[in-house]
């Protein structure tokens, strides 16, 4: 395992909301990695900790302690525009609330990451028209937010995460509002990009969306309390038959 | 049971062998519940006492051929028209544990839980690998031995899903201070006296 396939680490990572009395521990020493082609599964309780992890892990919001290392860079050495710049370059982000602009359509919101980046909005939209196509929205590029159902713009939001082919995705709740068929198409989206070297969190309450990561892992009250590692080869079944 | 309606539904389709059987039952299962021949013998002999199959040919290797009777094809016609019917009968090894569990002092009952969450996670895991693994099925083989997945895929959710429940509805009785642990009761009735004489003398 060389030091370049570890996308992730969190290492000792605590976060609490405001101080002294009324103090809230989010995440208590948590130490967690992700590797390219892993897909890392986060379930726990409401309120046991997933999204702080998420948003800690993606530089939003630095921990209280510990340290966050993404593709190898200490996010706590940053400056503040070397972590926009990595964010921007190597992290996907799949809000619990969708995140989209209400102001730009679904295509100008998926292109957008890239934009910021320096691409033309005309090369941009290339690679954004293919993202939604993949999750079968390449039809409703022009609408805006306020004309896509839920499980639309929850679409959209995840074009919006894997488009340039960012290295680290991370997901909270993106099946959420969708049906079966559409979770499931949701999935197979990430599973592939995963698949194909990135690395992924999801964080999810769906068993069965869960059981599609290579490890899950429980949190309660802030804590990774166990996991769940599929072994390369199943114990249950001898397989399709011929 | 599904096992010996199983064969007598396959020998509808034809004499077989015993090994013969244990063949065609595993490949329409997909090998997950496999039949050792033992088991094979013993059911064609209960099927046998029961009039429902009888001896047919010897071929030239000495396989011995069983044939299904009249009486069998109805048998199978009825398994066919009538619901699998689960019932209480039998223990539902977990369900038990988790409500002993429930009642005993000092047990950690959230860790019990967690454990069993992580193994039907881990069995949901395999499963769904494996079943991803998998493209449309060609044959009915195949499209059986999905199925049987499948099955075993929504038993694994509803197992974690249950575990998530039960774990919410212990965390609020908890915490509004109820099902509190029950320790030995010392009235206990003595030797299959009814409970009733022991409530009145107490
Ligand atoms: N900005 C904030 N200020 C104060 N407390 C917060 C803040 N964000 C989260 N918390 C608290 O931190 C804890 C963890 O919250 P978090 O949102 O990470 O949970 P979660 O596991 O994502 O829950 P859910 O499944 O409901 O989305 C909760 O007790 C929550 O109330
Ligand atoms: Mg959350």
């Amino acid at each position: 395992m060389t030091g370049s396939d570890l996308l992730l680490e969190l290492d000792g990572v605590s976060m609490q909301y405001g101080r002294g009395e009324t103090a809230i521990t989010a995440l208590a020493g948590v130490d967690l990695s992700v590797r390219r082609g892993e897909l890392v599964a986060v379930m726990g309780a409401s309120g046991s900790g997933k999204s702080t992890l998420l948003t800690v892990a993606g530089g939003l919001t630095p921990p209280t302690s510990g340290e966050v290392i993404v593709e190898g860079h200490w996010l706590s050495q940053l400056s503040a525009r070397e972590l926009a710049t990595l964010r921007r370059r190597s992290l996907g982000f799949v809000f619990q609330d969708f995140n989209l602009i209400p102001s730009l359509t679904a295509l100008e919101n998926v292109s957008l990451p890239l934009e910021l980046d320096g691409w033309t909005s005309k090369k941009a939209h290339r690679p954004a028209l293919d993202a939604l196509n993949v999750v079968e929205l390449g039809d409703r590029a022009n609408h805006f937010p306020s004309d896509l159902s839920g499980g639309q713009q929850q679409r959209v939001a995840i074009a919006r995460a894997v488009v340039g082919g960012r290295s680290l995705i991370l997901a909270d709740e993106p099946t959420g509002a969708l049906d079966s068929t559409t979770g499931e198409l949701v999935l197979r989206m990430l599973r592939s990009r995963v698949d194909a070297g990135a690395g992924g969190i999801l964080v999810t309450h769906d068993a069965r969306h869960a059981a599609w990561a290579d490890r899950i892992v429980f949190l309660r009250d802030g804590r990774i309390v166990d996991e769940s590692r599929a072994s390369a080869v199943s114990s249950l079944l001898s397989g399709l038959p011929a | 049971m599904s096992v010996r309606q199983s064969l007598l539904a396959i020998l509808n389709q034809g004499p077989c062998y015993g090994y013969q059987l244990r063949a065609e039952f595993d490949r329409r299962t997909g090998s997950t519940w496999p039949l050792n021949v033992g088991q094979i013998y013993n059911t064609l002999d209960r099927l046998e006492r029961d009039g429902l199959v009888q001896k047919a040919d010897i071929d030239a290797d000495g396989q011995n051929y069983v044939e299904i009777t009249t009486a069998g094809r109805a048998e199978v016609a009825e398994w066919l028209g009538s619901p699998v019917v689960r019932t209480m009968a039998t223990r539902d090894e977990l369900a038990i544990k988790l409500a002993i569990a429930v009642t005993l002092p000092g047990v950690d009952i959230a860790q019990v839980i967690q454990v069993q969450r992580t193994q039907a996670m881990r069995t949901l895991q395999e499963l769904t690998r494996t079943k991803n693994a998998t493209a449309d099925p060609e044959s009915s083989e195949q499209l059986a031995w999905l199925l049987v997945i499948d099955l075993l895929i929504f038993a694994a959710e509803a197992e974690a899903r249950w575990l998530d429940h039960s774990e919410h509805r212990l965390a609020r009785a908890r915490s509004a201070g109820l099902a509190e642990p029950l320790p030995l009761n010392t009235a206990v009735p003595k030797r299959g006296r009814p409970a009733k004489t022991v409530q009145a003398s107490a």
